[in-house]
């Protein structure tokens, strides 16, 4: 404590949530596993070892081998450069999936929660309907009408999505808005949409950010199952979910095919998972220490 | 009338009802007081006698649904309030008129540092640049007494009384001509009270602002007030100078407020408090409001609905019993 300044020491807000993040060991490790999905995105050139779409008919469905990591599949395409490629699309997918449903889910969300009334009801019935269709269903239906494709994808698994946050954003709202510093910010001259978004959005921002990693982890399993089933990303581009889908004719024979997208599969959404608990405990002030 | 005194609010005649599952509440009716320039009223009376009600309807902030301003008028600089558009309204509030709140607690923002929520009003009411709106909010931190470095602090790192002092610090922020404060120590404790008002009037003065106080503290009214209306059930039961009330309160209602004040020269060990409870605004009594816990209530009490009575110049009272026509003094014939 030095007297001189006479301050104590202060930390944001920001500071304060990473020092109880750091705390948590899944948490953190569930951030290095995604550093390490991040850095293969984004230098998938450099450290594949081969061309991801590179045939070699000789070699196919080889076993895991000191040049094939993960094996080669049915056209003995290196498994592993795969799955550093399919990493770009997963992660892509899982940002601006989680982008769309956030813009949409927050500003229905907070026009509903603010305004109430006719337009609150009118939103969340709308909601509901979206929340009674599975999402699964909700995905094939939208794609098929857009047409297939990554960025169809992408629209169609953010849309499925958008009701989650709507639901988050107007209950934070609901609560928010009966407090004096709205009733405050009014009484200074300000306009609705200043209060909402100068005052009542940044209260909202833990559940969000929260909601928002959790969400990119079932964004990457909603992608690959797309794929699966044939109606997300085309061949011969890789992605963990095709992958998977043509591996399965193969499974007897050579299970690795299955194996290794299967788990590049379980590793994002388990890292996100991790994440997405550890923000939760550190932004939750309740739960400290 | 009678001077030619510069009126900055008058409010003629205001009723405000909630409209709500349990019947309508009949939260403000009738009620008139106006406020001079540079001066100070005090609305006093109980929790739930309308007085946040109706300077809530001043600034037009009432939650519709369920408040509905029925009638009356609302002057301010000459202009009806409720004749504005929301647009209109909104340069008005802060600028023009601007509130504290109750709560220094809950009326920050826990979000954003305090010379940010400072910043914030003054740009939304004047064409000026983020780094002056910052450097003038960093003056007004000075001005109400908190160092220039705190500014960058968020709200739960000061303490009940400092938040007060920024709370006023955003209401004065654009040198608004009316000020309006409910029950702005409320929350406080009785020597951060004292600094705080005595703040309040400092700046009022230097300001040259026009104040209504909101309290239930006739202590504070007697420090504070210039003038003084004292509110029951919705309805102004008297209202007068700060002399008139205090040397010649005549309604039984503010002769009962009185009889609630400890004597610190008298030997009694009890106070005397005015017995029953407010009526549920959604039920009023009949005739005049105070009647069932009225200590001289009469048949007539019952029935009739007592108008304003002018007993001394500027004075009045809504009491039978005021009236020239009343019979029998205090005691009910």
């Amino acid at each position: 404590m030095e007297r001189t300044t006479g301050r104590y020491k202060k930390r944001s807000q920001a500071q304060e949530v990473w020092r109880r993040f750091r705390r948590n060991k899944r948490a953190v490790a569930g951030l290095i596993m995604l550093i390490v999905l991040l850095l293969c995105a984004a230098f998938a050139g450099l450290i594949a070892p081969f061309d991801p779409n590179k045939q070699d008919l000789v070699n196919r469905c080889a076993v895991p081998s000191m040049e094939h990591w993960f094996g080669t599949d049915e056209l003995g395409r290196d498994i592993f450069s795969r799955i550093i490629y399919g990493a770009r699309i997963s992660v892509s997918v899982g940002l601006i999936a989680v982008s769309i449903s956030l813009a949409g889910g927050v500003s229905l969300g907070a026009v509903a929660g603010y305004y109430g009334g006719a337009s609150d009801n009118l939103i969340m019935r709308f909601m509901d309907i979206l929340l009674a269709i599975p999402s699964i269903l909700l995905n094939i239906a939208i794609v098929s009408a857009l047409g297939t494709g990554l960025q169809n994808v992408m629209i169609a698994i953010g849309i499925s999505s958008i009701p989650g946050y709507c639901r988050i954003v107007r209950a934070s709202i609901l609560s928010l808005k009966e407090q004096e510093f709205v009733e405050a910010s009014r009484s200074a001259g300000a306009s609705d949409f200043f209060i909402i978004t100068r005052h009542i959005l940044p209260n909202c921002i833990a559940p969000l950010t929260v909601q928002a990693t959790l969400r990119i982890g079932s964004a990457i399993l909603s992608c690959a199952s797309m794929s699966f089933i044939g109606l997300g990303i085309v061949p011969p581009t890789a992605e963990w979910g095709s992958m998977l889908s043509t591996g399965r004719d193969f499974i007897r024979n050579a299970p690795h095919l299955c194996t290794f997208p299967g788990a590049a599969i379980m590793y994002a959404i388990f890292a996100m998972n991790l994440i997405g608990d550890g923000l939760r405990d550190a932004l939750d002030p309740k739960l400290k220490d | 009338m009678e001077e030619k005194k510069r009126e900055l609010l008058e409010i003629k005649g205001l009723t405000v009802q909630y409209h709500t599952s349990d019947g309508i509440v009949h939260a403000v009716e009738e009620l008139s007081f106006d406020v001079e320039e540079g001066k100070t009223l005090g609305l006093v009376g109980e929790t739930g006698a309308g007085k946040t009600t109706a300077v809530k309807a001043v600034m037009r902030i009432l939650p519709d649904p369920p408040a509905k301003i029925l009638s009356g008028e609302i002057f301010f600089e000459g202009e009806d309030l409720l004749k504005k558009s929301e647009k209109e309204m909104r340069r008005i509030r802060g600028k023009q008129i601007s509130m504290i709140f109750q709560d220094p607690m809950t009326s920050l923002n826990p979000v954003m540092t305090v010379s940010e929520q400072i910043a914030e009003v003054l740009r939304l009411h004047g064409k000026i640049t983020r780094q002056q709106a910052y450097e003038k909010a960093l003056d007004m931190l000075e001005l109400v007494g908190i160092k220039r470095e705190r500014g960058k602090d968020y709200p739960h790192q000061f303490s009940g009384g400092m938040k007060q002092r920024v709370v006023i610090a955003i209401a004065l922020a654009c040198s608004p001509k009316l000020l309006i404060a409910d029950e702005p120590t409320t929350a406080l404790d009785v020597t951060i009270q004292a600094q705080v008002l005595e703040l309040m009037k400092e700046l009022k003065a230097k300001y040259k602002t026009s104040m209504v106080m909101i309290t239930h503290d006739l202590g504070i009214v007697a420090e504070t007030c210039d003038s003084v209306a004292i509110l029951y059930a919705g309805q102004v039961v008297e209202y007068g100078t700060r002399e008139q009330i205090f040397k010649n309160y005549q309604h039984p209602y503010t002769k009962g407020l009185f009889a609630c004040i400890p004597d610190l020269f008298s030997d009694s060990n009890e106070l005397t408090p005015i017995r029953g409870l407010m009526p549920d605004p959604t039920r009023l009594p009949e005739g005049c409001r105070f009647h069932p816990r009225c200590p001289i209530a009469c048949e007539r009490c019952g029935k009739e609905k007592p108008g304003p009575v002018e007993t001394e110049p500027g004075h009045w009272v809504r009491c039978l019993a005021a009236a020239k026509d009343w019979e029998g003094g205090n005691a009910c014939g």
